[in-house]
């Protein structure tokens, strides 16, 4: 493997790490950093701070906290009266109630306002696992990507979730974060910068390009490219973090060096990654492309591994789509 | 108030509603009906209470105004306008391509606009939002919203409502233009609001009703709403929709209705009408 990054346990500062980080302590971590500097850091939540780890922000800021109960579309447009102050306000919840529930609320109160709230959605599709079909978000990329101007950022991993969120507090305008909430392996090492709306090069190949979004398909992206490496195959993998806007030149690039795209998403195919890869490739470099994602499916309950079995989110159907891919190769 | 003053603020509701039916008759169709029922609370907050600069209307310590039916956009525009916040004269682009006035409240359109709104539920939330901003960052302003009978259909409203006094947001105050009127039909025909004060206190709010077209009332309420600094207060103004539009006066078909000039010339007769019983 022709690797553009270090990889986590590279260098010093992994060694000390045990075990890999929650990315929600991670996420709460960071706010509590940014806050300490800048009152204009609030967050919001709909009775699930525990759950997605910021109940530390409100024992360090406990005005800065508002928990509004089980109200998720009132979270959102209180978040976006708070940001008419010029305060940056950070409102969360599960990423099914943060597009479908909360959607009008998001497009009017926030983005259409022009306003600056920083949605978060934690636990994205397969992710939600035990809580099952209904806290399934397979269409919450998808919802958010029709918003116009909107920036979507899924992180891979914390050191990447760390670097990318002080840029979507301090850009103007709102957002959306797909956080996976639980521990996950770590892939960059620490000291890797990363750009909102520039995608990471991961690694570079010339037979095949496989582009990633969210901590379960990126980490699936590089062992299936370690694979196919043994298959004789070399892959360039792409962390495409920023689903909105899109990396068009990283993407065409790929596509110039590799004449196959492969995408991969924990969220359904239509709409989500593999439709904003597609749609560059129609207007720049049309290439033979396949979209491995959820299937015009529900989501359903299980463990995390047992849905990744079950909607094809794994390392051997990524290798089994390249190697068809491949042979669609001109 | 003094019945001088009170005279005043009844000749100047006069005017703004001129100026509201002068806007959608130009344009030949609009929101007239619900912002009839309105221009009183308009015309009390905007003459008498509100702390706002039209020179600089985004005055940091200025009070808050979030118009959550924003469809009676044109009853604000044309206060706004006498106020001094733009001239009259952009009162005629109303809904025209690239006008700066759209049938909905937008902030970033419209000099004076404090939230965008147009989605029925969603600026008590934004209220509720900005007061608590208020409280943060100790500001002095006031944070006022006016709400009609479709925002209290609306969950999300209630979900405000909870969050407001669970927050003890005593610098927000409501107004809740209770005309009665839906766009299918009349409030007990569609959605039954009975009881409204006893809700808003039931949900932990300081509720008042009285006459939204009362001027001397009106104010009377607002004081006390004013002087109530632990919860949140809602004032239910019980109103009229299309108010003082002989012909199309309570009908709830004038929420959204073509206007010619015969309608504009037969509602100007009865203004002028008022404006004599006034002197």
């Amino acid at each position: 493997m022709n690797y553009k990054i270090a990889r986590a346990g590279a260098g010093a500062a992994a060694v000390t790490t045990t075990k890999p980080p929650e990315m929600r302590a991670v996420y709460a971590e960071e706010l509590i950093r940014m806050a300490e500097d800048d009152d204009r850091i609030v967050v919001l939540d709909a009775d699930l701070m525990r759950a997605n780890g910021t109940e530390s922000f409100r024992e360090r800021f406990p005005e800065r906290h508002i928990d509004v109960g089980v109200a998720e579309a009132n979270m959102v447009g209180v978040a976006a009266g708070l940001s008419t102050l010029g305060i940056i306000p950070f409102p969360g919840t599960f990423t099914c109630f943060a597009a479908r529930r909360t959607f009008d609320q998001f497009f009017i109160s926030a983005a259409y306002a022009m306003l600056n709230v920083k949605l978060t959605g934690s636990d994205p599709g397969v992710a939600a696992a035990f809580n099952g079909g209904t806290h399934m978000s397979f269409e919450d990329i998808g919802l958010m990507r029709t918003i116009p101007e909107m920036v979507i950022c899924e992180p891979a991993d914390p050191v990447s979730l760390k670097a990318l969120l002080p840029q979507i507090a301090y850009r103007q305008g709102s957002s959306y974060l797909r956080l996976h909430r639980k521990p996950i392996a770590l892939i960059y090492d620490d000291g890797e910068e990363f750009e909102l709306g520039k995608g990471k090069l991961i690694a570079e190949g010339d037979d095949i390009a496989i582009i990633a979004t969210g901590a379960i398909m990126v980490a699936e992206a590089l062992k299936a490219a370690e694979l196919l490496e043994g298959y004789g195959i070399s892959s360039t993998v792409i962390d495409m973090h920023t689903v909105k806007p899109i990396d068009e030149k990283l993407v065409v690039e790929a596509a110039r060096r590799t004449g196959a795209v492969l995408t991969a998403e924990n969220h359904q195919v239509r709409n989500g990654l593999g439709s904003a890869v597609a749609e560059v490739l129609t207007d720049h470099h049309p290439v033979p492309q396949a979209r491995v994602g959820i299937l015009d499916e529900f989501g359903e309950v299980g463990t995390q591994e047992y849905l990744q079995e079950r909607f094809g989110l794994t390392s051997e159907n990524l290798v089994k789509r390249a190697q068809e891919l491949i042979k669609r190769k001109r | 108030m003094t019945s001088t003053e009170a005279s005043e603020l009844k000749r100047k509701a006069i005017e703004v509603r001129k100026l509201t039916v002068e806007q959608i008759a130009h344009l030949g169709v609009g929101h007239i009906g619900g912002s009839m029922s309105v221009v009183e609370i308009l015309v009390l907050l905007y003459y008498r209470h509100l702390k706002i600069d039209p020179k600089n209307p985004r005055m940091r310590e200025r009070d808050k105004f979030v118009m959550s039916k924003g469809h009676a956009g044109p009853a604000l525009y044309s206060v706004l306008a006498d106020r001094g916040f733009f001239s009259t004269d952009m009162l005629y682009t109303l809904n025209q391509g690239g006008t700066n006035l759209p049938s909905h409240c937008d902030m970033n359109r419209t000099p004076g606009i404090d939230m965008t709104t147009g989605s029925l539920g969603q600026g008590l939330s934004a209220a509720v939002g900005i007061a608590l901003g208020h409280r943060l960052q100790g500001l002095p302003g006031r944070v006022v919203a006016l709400i009609g009978d479709g925002d209290t259909n609306e969950g999300q409203t209630w979900e405000a409502a909870m969050s407001a006094s669970m927050y003890g947001l005593g610098n927000l105050v409501a107004f809740t233009d209770y005309n009665k009127m839906q766009i299918d039909g009349p409030i007990d025909s569609i959605m039954k609001t009975d009881n409204l004060g006893e809700r808003w206190e039931s949900f932990g709010w300081y509720a008042q009703t009285v006459d939204g077209h009362d001027f001397v009332a009106l104010d009377d309420a607002l004081k006390r709403a004013l002087a109530e600094r632990r919860r949140p207060s809602m004032i239910i103004a019980d109103t009229v929709k299309g108010k003082d539009l002989p012909g199309i006066e309570g009908d709830y078909k004038n929420h959204n209705m073509p206007l010619g000039a015969e309608d504009r010339d037969r509602f100007f007769e009865h203004f002028a009408q008022l404006e004599e019983a006034l002197s």
